[in-house]
């Protein structure tokens, strides 16, 4: 299971890349790969307000429709809209080419309440 | 030959495996104040005498084979070709009611798929699902997604509408937190849409009216752009062989009731929910979609869709409580479309039209007045110059469905009658029904 380190990460398996006032958030491999192939991502729309652990976009793969949850809140920047023709992508590069959205963050000590890639492996135990 | 696929044996092989006794003993559980003792039904009786037994309890039933059905309000007595009925009695689509494991079932996925197109073009929306279990219900889900689509937690739906209809809406709408709010009708029309809100997530018009009158769209499609509210259309499939389909309108969601494409007014059911939109509201809808697609080899399939956001998968999340389509019905309507084609659908638009024509002419000459100015499709209301009820009753004594009664449902109609006139109406039949009003009048 790829967990790259430099990423933060949430219980409810999204990851997180920090740059500067904004972070970029899309789904683990664990996560494509539980939720199997995928065949469409409802993405939020540019502009709105997203709050921490609250739903902000969802992926449908061939089994079920998934959440995907705010690890942070803000105002969403992007949105990866190459997923409307290849939400494949996801599957095949979940912590490059598969981002889902940009996030201007609102308050960045909420990002202390991220979870380091070692603390998220272990969680994948249970 | 008795349908019981188990002999005394089999029992007693089924019984020894789990361990058990008998079969009163797999209910120990339940404590013995709770368990009926003794049914109080007659012994048995054998398969000639029930069969005579249930033959005189079903002649109790009026039936159309001994009336002649001027009753419609949603449900109507149509043609009905005979290869509709061959065609669904076919052991593979009878039997198979939903499929479980769809894309083995490529032939049921197609005529689903069949289905679904010919739905979209009669109203002329750019999709339709796999189906709902009626009118009413589809109507109810439209209004839900609606909500769900705008955000907003209010619907405004015209008095006009089935009475039957609204109450499932209100049914619904409860249960969902969601506010409906009635637009009041005025001369069998809904006019005046000054009580719809900016907070309205959608209007529902009924197109021809519960009254048969046929609502102008244009001014109904005007209001909802007003307050930004979705344009709910719930269409007759029959009308829209003569009438310019609701998706001309700009309608944002068509439903209705599928029972005049090729389905017998059964007591009570099965009929058939119609359930049409705009792409943009492809993943909102409730229910599935059957695709068309090709496999590896480039071979034509067929493969059902959008299954993953029905309840039984998705919970609370899920875009609505429906989890099936109204498959063997769907099938019927398909067969029923495809027999008709275009030019049998104008054909019985048209013939209900000069039926309808014609009924109100006779009738009105009866005694009877035609109580809305408005132009109608098949249906009209009669104003009578006594309570309604009686002269059903009246009616009904010699053979004739004079139609349905609108006192229970709308205040201040109790002299009034809802009258539906179909293809299959003749001449004579309704000479006879106006010579027996005139009668009873």
């Amino acid at each position: 299971m790829n967990i790259p380190l430099e990423l933060k990460y949430t219980k409810t398996h999204e990851w997180v890349r920090i740059g500067g006032e904004s972070v970029t958030v899309g789904i683990t491999d664990y996560a494509q790969s539980e939720l199997g192939d995928i065949v469409y991502v409802d993405l939020p729309t540019v502009g709105q307000n997203v709050a921490m652990g609250m739903p902000m976009a969802s992926i449908e793969s061939v089994k079920t429709v998934s959440e995907v949850y705010a690890p942070i809140s803000g105002e969403v920047m992007d949105t990866n809209k190459n997923l409307a023709a290849k939400s494949e992508t996801v599957n095949n590069d979940p912590y490059e080419d598969g981002w889902i959205v940009k996030i201007k963050m609102l308050n960045s000590n909420e990002l202390d309440l991220l979870m380091t890639a070692d603390h998220y492996e272990a969680t994948l135990g249970d | 030959m008795p349908y019981i696929p188990h002999t005394e044996a089999d029992r007693r092989a089924m019984l020894e495996t789990i361990g058990v006794g008998s079969i009163e003993d797999l209910f120990v559980e339940i404590p013995k104040d709770l368990r009926i003792s003794g049914l109080d039904v007659p012994e048995a009786l054998d398969e000639h005498a029930l069969f005579a037994h249930l033959k005189e309890l079903s002649e109790r039933n009026v039936d159309l084979s001994r009336t002649v059905c001027f009753l419609g309000a949603g449900i109507y007595d149509k043609f009905i070709p005979a290869s509709v009925g061959t065609v669904i009695s076919r052991g593979e689509f009878l039997t198979a009611y939903t499929p479980y494991q769809p894309e083995a079932s490529q032939g049921y996925l197609q005529t689903i798929y069949e289905f679904q197109t010919m739905v979209a073009e009669l109203y002329d929306m750019d999709l339709a699902n796999a189906s709902m279990y009626d009118g009413g219900t589809a109507m109810a889900e439209a209004a839900l997604m609606s909500a769900h689509i705008t955000g907003r937690k209010t619907v405004d739906v015209s008095q006009a509408v089935h009475p039957h209809y609204r109450q499932i809406l209100e049914t619904y709408c409860w249960s969902m937190g969601v506010e409906v709010r009635v637009i009041a009708a005025e001369d069998g029309a809904t006019s005046d849409y000054s009580g719809v809100a900016g907070d309205s997530a959608c209007m529902i018009v009924q197109y021809p009216n519960f009254f048969g009158v046929i609502e102008d769209l244009t001014a109904a499609r005007a209001a909802a752009d007003a307050s930004g509210a979705m344009l709910v259309v719930v269409a007759d499939p029959t009308a829209m062989g003569l009438l310019p389909p609701p998706g001309q309108f700009g309608a944002d969601v068509v439903v209705g009731e599928g029972q005049p494409l090729g389905i017998a007014m059964g007591y009570g059911g099965p009929l058939l929910g119609l359930f049409a939109t705009k792409r943009e509201h492809v993943r909102q809808i409730p229910g599935r979609i059957v695709g068309r697609t090709t496999d590896e080899q480039g071979r034509v399939g067929y493969t059902m869709t959008l299954r993953t956001r029905e309840q039984d998968i998705r919970r609370e999340k899920a875009t609505s409580n429906i989890c099936t389509n109204e498959a063997l019905m769907a099938l019927a309507a398909t067969v029923y479309l495809a027999a008709m084609g275009k030019n049998g659908m104008r054909q019985v638009a048209e013939t209900t039209v000069r039926n309808t024509q014609y009924a109100i002419a006779q009738l009105t000459k009866a005694g009877a007045k035609l109580k809305f100015p408005g132009k109608v499709f098949g249906e009209f209301v009669l104003e009578l110059p006594r309570d309604a009820t009686e002269v059903q009753h009246a009616l009904l004594d010699q053979g004739i469905l004079a139609g349905l009664p609108l006192g229970r449902y709308y205040k201040g109609m109790d002299d009034c009658l809802l009258v539906a006139v179909t293809e299959t109406r003749t001449k004579a039949q309704i000479d006879d029904y106006a010579a027996k009003l005139k009668a009873v009048l």
